[in-house]
């Protein structure tokens, strides 16, 4: 349940108060450009979604070449000087010793735990394991939903009532619940059969959302072209169709990573999720909860690389929705609209309705749909 | 009607489905086969024949739903028993009170907190209240539930119960949230020119720094209360306010409706205040059927020619009224609450769902009712409440943008009409869609938060019996929860139905 069907996003084409001179903006902006580029342009005019984006390339780099990377029994070594596994003498109390004023990393920033583990490296392990999880649950869920939303959405009759009701199914037992009872089975093989798992348990909101893109669209002219034209349903599907739809399964699959890792982690925290030796962040947090009067630093780490991710990838998100999202226009800035104002001859200026100045402002801007679909299962 | 009947038979083979997926999770046996004890072999026998083990899951299943449906002889809705030999009938009465409790209230909370704040970002579209909203249910959409748990328990919680220990606001505090208060309105309170916003500014600190120097010097923390001065100004407050909404203060007879209202909610403030000591829980219910019912029959007889609108507005002024009365009430009794032998000045709970062994009134526990859900509660609320936030937000968005909300404009309709009975409905109509839906999620972050808190409610059944192995408890809580599902879907369908003439419920 982790993707809202968009329903406040009905096609509505009509945008009042749309001046000529904002049109005109919008149309020299995008001449002469791919879908891909404007796609791009558009990601990248949102200010939040690129700091997001650094700041995750920044915690993904942070987490993989710091303590290395350990996958069965193939192993890379990396920078710091201490592992997630081995614990060593508790140095100042186990406190961190990270400071800002004056600048000090110290030889245990995120200090230790009881047994003497450097809890930065056990952090960065753990986010590894999330990040791992997150992305593979996220590939996972977006080839079936798609699968599954395609299918029924293209050819309706049986096998949309069948795959739908059994999406019904799934979708009617909580994601945490069918989580855990799953997890409780196969969490024991590690982080990427969990994950595997936990992709096969949240594909269903995506999997309506495709449906009901993959409806309107086979609806739509180009594809009545192109079957009068003698495509084959492959092709109309994977040349014609999903290109159109991609946009959707995109800001939907980015907005269901950043529910996975909240899901992975709650499901540890309940010790369905990763099992020990691993860890994760929700497992860190899990294991130290008690500790959190003596030891608040177990606890708060993280809790904030949990937080960082996912609030990296909610605003990733919300700026691939903006960006993907055609009739979303940004709104020029003030001094835009008077440039094109006297280059286009002093267009009308967009009409103030009479009444309260800052209702008529919120109707004669463009919506800006803040939030579409964002998961939202703890 | 029929897809009442569709989800009743989606919903069973969900519980086919789940009932099968527990039972093949793991050994039931286990514990007793690692076990030590001499007569090992007769417990696992006991347990076959008790649990029906020897019966594979895919039919074992049909076995639980004949007990359910009372086809095995144990009465309707047997449940079956637990690892232990517990019925699971009793267990489950245990369990539901408090989580339903938590997840009704968590849900109404955060249903009502989001609409709100989502509608006022939509029609302050780009101002600071807007983006810091924004951020912030952002911010919330990312927050592990358990972490917050943990986080309130230490921090408000027990950094709570320090403070009213000596309950002293450090002086610098005081001018600190005026500011931040001011700031808030300022960005709240549309305005065209800079004086009207520093006006507003003024206002809003002013008074926040008036009330907490009072609640200071007053020793509010430890003897709280609202007062008659406190109940007069938000009555007549409210009666302004809820008029203003719902019919526009130029709506005469509205407005003089709920000031009569108001006035008879002051007049009986003193009696309700000193003679209810005795009175029961569905007294204080019938109390509050009888004010609306009086609210409204004073809206009804002033209202003139349109008795309707004029007598909902009384009747939802009344309903104020009547709570904020009843919140003094519960006021009352918190000293003695605070400092009973079982609470020991700590008032604010972090453990299990209720005092045991508590006596008192209804009151009181009423209290003790609060100080336990508080803190699951607002966790719980977080996390939905941005959701409601965003999708009312957007909604809102998409409705102003139609053309029916210029046609209601350019026929001269009232701002507050085109908002409130043009926009306002229809925009509620999406959200009651993820409303149902988002119930799930928060059954889901119910099972963690009450973890965290400690409560043996139905999380605490779900998770004893996948830890046995043991479907019995498991599908209790699963029927549970999925009928509540069951129930807002139709709920929401109702909705639409009530707010979009076109649906019809067949």
């Amino acid at each position: 349940m982790s993707n809202i069907p968009p329903a406040v996003e009905q096609p509505g084409h009509h945008e009042p108060g749309i001046t000529d001179a904002e049109n005109s903006i919008e149309l020299i902006e995008i001449a002469g450009l791919s879908q891909g580029q404007i796609v791009r342009k558009r990601f990248f005019r949102h200010r939040g979604a690129l700091v997001a984006m650094f700041v995750l390339a920044f915690v993904i780099l942070l987490a993989f070449t710091s303590v290395g990377f350990q996958f069965g029994t193939w192993k890379t070594g990396g920078w710091w000087q201490y592992t997630w596994n081995i614990a060593v003498a508790i140095e100042n109390g186990g406190r961190p010793t990270l400071s800002l004023f004056p600048f000090a990393i110290g030889n245990h920033p995120f200090g230790q735990d009881e047994v003497g583990r450097d809890i930065f490296a056990v952090v960065m392990r753990g986010t590894q394991q999330s990040l791992m999880i997150m992305v593979i649950v996220g590939a996972i869920a977006t080839i079936i939903g798609t699968v599954v939303g395609a299918i029924s959405g293209y050819y309706r009759s049986w096998p949309d009532s069948v795959l739908m009701r059994f999406t019904d199914v799934v979708i009617t037992i909580p994601v945490i619940v069918i989580g855990a009872v799953l997890g409780r089975r196969f969490g024991g093989f590690g982080a990427p059969v969990l994950a595997v798992i936990l992709g096969l348990v949240l594909w269903t909101g995506l999997a309506r959302l495709v449906r009901g893109e993959f409806l309107s669209l086979r609806e739509r002219e180009f594809v009545d072209a192109a079957r009068v034209a003698g495509a084959r349903d492959r092709r109309i599907i994977f040349r014609h169709i999903l290109p159109n739809a991609v946009g959707v399964i995109i800001v939907n699959s980015t907005l269901l990573m950043a529910s996975a890792i909240l899901i992975e982690t709650g499901l540890s925290f309940l010790g369905y999720g990763v099992q020990a030796p691993d860890t994760s962040l929700g497992k860190i947090i899990s294991e130290n909860q008690v500790a959190f009067s003596t030891r608040p630093w177990l606890f708060w780490w993280p809790g904030m690389f949990i937080i960082t991710i996912a609030l990296c990838i909610n605003f990733i998100g919300d700026g691939l929705r903006d960006a993907f999202d055609p009739r979303q226009r940004r709104m020029p800035t003030d001094r835009a609209l008077a440039r094109a104002n006297r280059v286009g001859g002093g267009a009308t200026p967009a009409p103030v309705p009479a009444g309260s100045a800052n209702l008529s402002d919120a109707a004669t801007k463009v919506t800006r749909p803040g939030s579409g679909t964002i998961g939202s299962d703890r | 009607m029929r897809r009442l009947i569709a989800s009743i038979f989606i919903f069973l083979a969900a519980t086919y489905l789940m009932y099968n997926l527990v039972a093949l999770s793991g050994d039931p046996l286990q514990d007793l086969r690692d076990s030590s004890a001499p007569n090992k072999q007769q417990l696992i026998d006991a347990r076959i024949k008790l649990l029906d083990l020897n019966v594979p899951p895919f039919l074992r299943y049909f076995l639980w739903i004949g007990g359910v449906l009372g086809f095995r002889g144990k009465g309707f809705f047997d449940l079956g028993v637990t690892v232990q030999n517990q019925p699971v009938n009793i267990l489950l009465q245990q369990a539901i009170g408090s989580t339903l409790q938590l997840v009704t209230i968590a849900s109404v909370i955060a249903i009502i907190l989001g609409l709100v704040v989502g509608i006022t970002t939509a029609l302050r579209q780009y101002s600071g209240y807007d983006y810091g909203v924004t951020f912030l249910s952002f911010l919330f959409f990312s927050l592990p539930i358990f972490w917050v748990a943990v986080l309130l328990k230490q921090y408000v919680a027990i950094g709570f119960n320090d403070f009213l220990g000596d309950p002293q606001i450090v002086p610098w505090i005081i001018p600190i949230c005026a500011v931040i208060a001011g700031l808030i309105w300022m960005s709240i309170i549309p305005a065209k020119s800079l004086t009207r916003r520093v006006i507003t500014f003024a206002i809003a600190a002013a008074a926040t720094a008036a009330v907490l120097v009072y609640m200071d010097l007053s020793d509010w923390f430890s003897y709280p209360h609202i007062g008659i001065v406190g109940v007069a100004l938000s009555l007549v407050g409210a009666a302004f306010g809820v008029t203003a909404i719902s019919t526009g203060l130029k709506n005469r007879r509205a407005l003089r409706a709920s000031l009569i209202v108001a006035v008879i909610g002051i007049a009986v403030w003193y009696p309700f205040l000193n003679f209810t000591t005795g009175l029961p829980f569905w007294g204080w219910v019938g109390l509050a059927v009888v004010t609306v019912a009086v609210s409204f029959g004073v809206g009804w007889l002033l209202g003139g020619d349109d008795k309707m609108p004029v007598a909902r507005t009384a009747a939802i002024v009344g309903f104020i009224a009547g709570a904020v009365i009843s919140v003094d009430r519960f006021m009352q009794v918190w000293d003695d609450y605070a400092n009973s032998g079982r609470i020991k000045g700590r008032p604010i709970a972090t453990i299990g769902s209720s005092t045991p062994g508590l006596e008192g009134s209804m009151w009181v526990h009423g209290i003790d009712l609060f100080t336990h859900l508080l803190l699951p509660t607002l966790a719980l609320i977080l996390i939905s409440f941005a959701t409601y936030t965003r999708y009312s937000r957007a909604s809102l968005l998409e409705v102003m943008n139609q053309d029916y909300i210029r046609t209601a404009r350019a026929k001269g309709l009232t701002e507050r009409t085109v908002v409130v009975r043009h926009a306002f409905r229809n925009a509620l109509i999406p959200i009651a869609t993820i409303v149902a839906f988002d119930i799930g999620g928060i059954i889901g972050g119910a099972v963690i938060t009450e973890r965290v808190f400690g409560w043996t409610g139905m999380g605490a059944l779900f998770q004893n019996g996948l830890d046995h192995v043991d479907p019995n408890p498991v599908m209790a809580f699963f029927l549970v929860t999925g009928s509540l599902a069951i129930l807002f879907n139709l709920i929401a369908d109702l909705v639409y139905a009530g707010l979009d003439p076109r649906i019809r419920v067949s």
